[in-house]
């Protein structure tokens, strides 16, 4: 079983736990229908895709309306403070939640009160949190942008929006921005930073990069960080290894963008249906590369 | 445009007032106030900054409200007036954090794209509309996006009245510069 946690843009949106499903353009979850958009539900529409071709089952969604007040991302910390220790899950994601120390420190206790620790991931305001309570190394993957990895770089700043000045958002610094970030213990034990070149990293040192095809348009559309950290999660939550679905997931994420031919203007909606053949392509393209390994 | 005084040093004094004179924090429950605090002072020409809390205040999404605490009274006056009020008025010595004042903006050909810290607003350069919003963590960004995309810049919803966080503060600066760099 795998978990995503997150939060959807609609204040009177219920808190609803369990399996999520996608049909046409629109998550369902416990009869709630939800459009698929930039955020958790563009994580939780890649993650299915990824995850069916993979033959695993859906995602267990723990989910709540908040548009940015906390009252949703509160009631739902509460919920996971008191039910996570209890649960089974083998993978579990953090995604759009109100940074609040407190509340994160609380879930993360409830999950190592679990019997079998599970694979860790967090994105958006959930690896805010998890980085300034610094408990960041209780994490087994972030998935940073830019912007975010030079906050987790400055050991100082609370929120991306005080990263300070000196410390350069720009992508000819990520290899330094990660060596700081790993130096400041700020850092999940795998990184995947996504931007013009992707990078996959760990504690020893960048393991991948992945800069083909290059999709320009794909930076400004919302949502496209989203479904990568979707795709990852699958790959992961199907037992592959959290570097290389890490680098699997990046090349598919972009591929998907070339197909879907995207524009500045495109939304994010129109990348996911390309997310399953993109996936193949990769998946079989490493297949072969294997084969000729052994041969 | 007062949300973006205190990076655009329209008020230099104050900043060099700010430095000399015994300073204090306006605390407030939730971001959202902060800016409606911040949106009342400007407006009634108070010299205040919005700038990051010391650590001891620090819960994850925070703003403070930077005063000359020799004006407390007044300024506490003025907000109560307006309904903004604080939680807690605190003096401070340490220097505080300062939002982000660098913006980076990419030529997309039709369209151009601003960022500010973590958030990204494009907008096509002809009709200027905006396109799309990307980046950011907090779960106003979703809720922003929805309201703004599609709108055109003059139009749209501004994050400093409809947002909550500091990525909605982040998108605000993204927001100002797009505008400006687009001639509104």
């Amino acid at each position: 079983m795998w978990a995503v946690v997150g939060t959807i843009p609609d204040q009177d949106f219920p808190l609803v736990t369990g399996l999520v499903s996608l049909k046409d353009n629109a998550i369902s979850i416990q009869g709630q229908q939800i459009p698929v958009s930039r955020g958790t539900p563009a994580l939780l529409a890649a993650a299915i895709k990824a995850g069916e071709l993979q033959g695993q089952p859906a995602p267990y969604g723990f989910l709540v309306g908040d548009i940015g007040v906390g009252v949703g991302s509160r009631r739902l910390c509460d919920y996971l403070a008191k039910h996570l220790g209890k649960s089974d899950f083998r993978t579990i994601t953090f995604h759009y939640l109100q940074p609040n120390v407190r509340w994160h420190n609380r879930v993360l206790s409830s999950v190592e009160q679990m019997t079998k620790r599970p694979i860790l991931v967090a994105d958006a305001g959930s690896m805010y949190a998890a980085k300034m309570s610094g408990k960041a190394e209780a994490y087994d993957l972030f998935t940073p942008d830019i912007g975010e990895l030079a906050f987790l770089a400055d050991e100082q700043a609370p929120h991306p929006l005080y990263t300070r000045g000196f410390i350069l958002h720009e992508e000819t610094r990520v290899p330094e921005l990660i060596t700081r970030s790993y130096t400041h213990n700020n850092a999940a034990r795998h990184l995947l930073v996504k931007g013009e070149t992707d990078y996959v990293t760990n504690q020893n040192g960048i393991q991948a990069t992945i800069d083909y095809p290059i999709v320009e348009a794909m930076e400004a559309i919302g949502g496209t960080g989203d479904t990568l950290t979707g795709i990852v999660v699958a790959l992961i939550a199907a037992g592959m290894e959290i570097s290389e679905a890490a680098t699997v997931a990046a090349r598919a994420n972009r591929l998907a963008g070339y197909y879907a031919k995207p524009t500045a203007a495109t939304q994010v909606a129109e990348i996911v249906s390309y997310i399953p053949g993109a996936l193949e392509e990769i998946l079989a393209e490493n297949k072969k590369g294997e084969a000729k390994r052994v041969a | 445009m007062a949300f973006l005084d205190f990076l655009k040093h329209k008020h230099p004094k104050a900043s060099a007032e700010m430095q000399n004179l015994d300073r204090g924090i306006l605390v407030f429950e939730n971001t959202s106030e902060v800016i409606r605090a911040e949106s009342v002072l400007k407006a009634e020409g108070w010299k205040i900054r919005v700038m990051g809390p010391p650590p001891e205040f620090r819960s994850g999404c925070d703003l403070v409200i930077e005063i000359p605490l020799i004006e407390e009274l007044s300024i506490l006056r003025t907000l109560q007036m307006s309904g903004a009020i604080p939680k807690e008025v605190v003096p401070v010595s340490s220097p505080l954090l300062q939002p982000v004042d660098l913006f980076q903006t990419k030529d997309l050909g039709q369209h151009l794209m601003v960022r500010a810290a973590n958030m990204k607003v494009t907008v096509d350069k002809q009709t200027l509309t905006i396109v799309n919003v990307s980046g950011g963590g907090c779960p106003d960004v979703p809720y922003l996006a929805h309201r703004m995309v599609g709108k055109l810049l003059s139009d749209a919803p501004s994050p400093r009245e409809i947002g909550h966080t500091l990525c909605g503060y982040a998108l605000q600066l993204a927001y100002e510069e797009a505008r400006r760099r687009c001639g509104l």
